[in-house]
């Protein structure tokens, strides 16, 4: 009894002591760009980094604005990523719905191939992907990038089990009421499908903001880079010279991800856990 | 395209009639067909984004995909049949078959990386501490998911440098020579798998976080009463309980790592030589960098018959090893 207690008072310590390193260690490399980027560019490579830099600018910052047109590309990088979140509500929130509450022909077959397109990886599919767009000539433009984002499977999935999750007694009693299924629809259940479609459009605004793959393939000239094809492309243009710009390229980058972490961690930690093969 | 009009179309006259039905009640032997057909319309008008963008963009593709790797075609001239030859061209390519073995080494290892320190952090967490240290720490290890991977391994290519990079400085400081990790074969391996893992053991520390909450306290606490404490309550009790959340862990896991792309990307480019070229980067390269379609498509097949062996492999030798409550 002794023993267990003895053990038990000591444990804990070690353990959030160890826990605290491997958060340090987590957050390390994210504290080290932030600080750098504030640096002079002579004292980017000083080790021990110095954490709080002692001439602290913002030189770097004006630096990224003159070798790209951060604007633009982040100009960009909101409107896809927008239209995308947006547009996945819509598709998602409607499939869903249709799936969950409505009644016609062919519904298991089609919530099947909906469940079944989940498993397919995108990388697996780009080539012809990019011959369909290259056809509609939407390569190189950002509609591309835009519209075959609209219908997401796991969206629609997550929407349909939203909107099963909700009373049925309320669209019956709305029936009963006189009520056709567009307004059942438009007055009952969309109202309350709000905190479903947040994790629709959360999910949708991390991924497609930190997309590099399809805008890499698709976007081939500089006008139509998103934020992190810009980055690569700035770090290739500088070598390894400044860095500290290229951080702060980086840092500008990630203040949207990092406001939507903060505002909508429920909903983010909620959609990443129930995704699984989102990605 | 022409389900899309047609639904839409169909939209445009169906969306007034059911507005305005709640006026006049109609007899009453019409109204349940009434009500099947216009639920039928809704249900057309509300599946049709989502469907004709799957059909074009995910269900066409795939197809597309199996087709073009039966046929030689460079986009100039036009395609001819060629049977299994992108095939056996892709077999006959050491670049290739190289980056499958790298592939299948980066996910051995960097899943298995993964779901440990996931697992080992997601226990600690779950013991005994301050409430707002919990989420401080979730937090934390959930943080680097919500980076982009291509950025990020912008900065880690600084980080992981032989001679200025903070990472061999660490080493240093607890006695560890430079290691050259980006410009040796293991070290750029290992670098890439810490770098990915870096950002992706965040999912499953979440998902284990959630499967361990789902543990009823009753089972620890009867445990415990056994006198099972620590490591041996943890094997034996746990672990079996955790079973089904590591189950998806793994699978998720493992789907993700075989479509690495970004990390060797930016920080090696695949170097130095081909040790650290993965499958996608091969099918970026053959199909955007040469222009070969029909090889680059044998490749996506390839890999998609492999993602689809491991994970019904691993859902086959899951039904010894996992326990459902």
């Amino acid at each position: 009894m002794n023993l267990s207690r003895a053990r038990h008072s000591l444990a804990p310590w070690a353990r959030i002591a160890g826990l605290a390193v491997c958060a340090l260690l987590t957050l390390g490399p994210v504290i080290w760009t932030v600080s750098t980027s504030l640096r002079t560019p002579a004292e980017s490579f000083d080790l021990p980094p110095k954490i709080i830099p002692t001439h602290p600018t913002t030189e770097s910052y004006r630096g990224v604005f003159d070798q790209i047109d951060v604007w633009l590309v982040a100009l960009n990088s909101t409107l896809v990523t927008a239209l995308i979140a947006v547009g996945q509500m819509i598709t998602a929130g409607l499939a869903g719905y249709a799936f969950a509450r409505l009644e016609f022909r062919f519904k298991k077959p089609l919530f099947g191939l909906v469940l079944a397109t989940m498993m397919v990886p995108l990388q697996v599919t780009i080539v012809p992907v990019f011959l369909v767009l290259k056809s509609m000539g939407l390569t190189d433009t950002l509609l591309g990038l835009i519209i075959p984002a609209f219908p997401t499977a796991f969206g629609t999935f997550l929407m349909r089990q939203y909107f099963l999750g909700m009373p049925k007694d309320l669209g019956e009693a709305a029936m009963l009421d006189g009520c056709g299924p567009w307004r059942i629809f438009r007055s009952v259940y969309a109202p309350l499908a709000a905190p479903g479609l947040a994790i629709v459009g959360v999910l949708a605004f991390n991924y497609h903001w930190n997309e590099f793959f399809r805008p890499l393939i698709l976007e081939t000239s500089g006008q139509n880079y998103t934020l992190p094809l810009g980055l690569v492309s700035l770090q290739g243009n500088l070598g390894t010279g400044s860095i500290s710009v290229v951080l702060a390229g980086v840092v500008l980058s990630m203040i949207p991800a990092v406001a939507v972490f903060v505002v909508g961690q429920r909903p983010l930690r909620e959609g990443i856990t129930s995704a699984g093969v989102n990605r | 395209m022409t389900t899309n009009t047609q639904a839409n179309t169909e939209g445009n006259t169906q969306v007034p009639a059911a507005r305005q039905r709640p006026a006049p009640p109609p007899a009453d032997n019409s109204r349940p067909a009434a009500r099947t057909r216009s639920t039928r319309l809704l249900a057309t008008l509300f599946l049709a984004p989502t469907i004709v963008g799957i059909v074009i963009f995910t269900v066409v593709p795939i197809v597309g995909s199996v087709v073009l790797s039966l046929f030689h075609w460079n986009v100039i001239d036009d395609p001819s049949f060629a049977g299994t030859a992108n095939y056996r061209e892709v077999f006959a390519d050491s670049t290739v078959l190289v980056s499958f073995r790298n592939t299948l080494v980066f996910m051995a290892l960097a899943v298995a990386l993964q779901l440990l320190i996931a697992l080992a952090l997601a226990l600690a967490v779950n013991g005994r501490m301050p409430m707002w240290l919990r989420s401080v720490f979730r937090s934390a290890f959930f943080f680097p998911l919500v980076l982009s991977a291509a950025s990020i391994s912008v900065v880690m290519k600084y980080l992981f440098n032989q001679d200025f990079g903070v990472v061999n400085w660490l080493l240093g400081l607890i006695g560890i020579a430079p290691v050259p990790w980006l410009t040796s074969e293991n070290g750029a391996m290992a670098a890439v798998i810490l770098v990915y893992v870096w950002q992706q053991f965040g999912f499953s520390f979440l998902l284990f976080v959630g499967g361990l909450n789902n543990i009823p306290k009753e089972i620890h606490e009867a445990a415990s009463l056994d006198g099972a404490t620590g490591l041996r309550k943890h094997l034996a009790v746990t672990l079996p309980l955790l079973s089904p959340t590591l189950l998806v862990a793994s699978v998720v896991g493992i789907i993700n790592a075989l479509q690495v792309f970004e990390q060797p990307y930016v920080l090696t480019n695949g170097g130095p030589g081909d040790s650290t070229r993965t499958v996608v980067m091969v099918i970026y390269e053959t199909a955007f960098e040469q222009l070969r379609f029909g090889p680059a498509s044998a490749v996506g097949v390839l890999l998609f018959v492999l993602i689809m062996a491991v994970t019904a492999l691993q859902f086959r030798l899951s039904r010894r090893f996992v326990h459902y409550q």
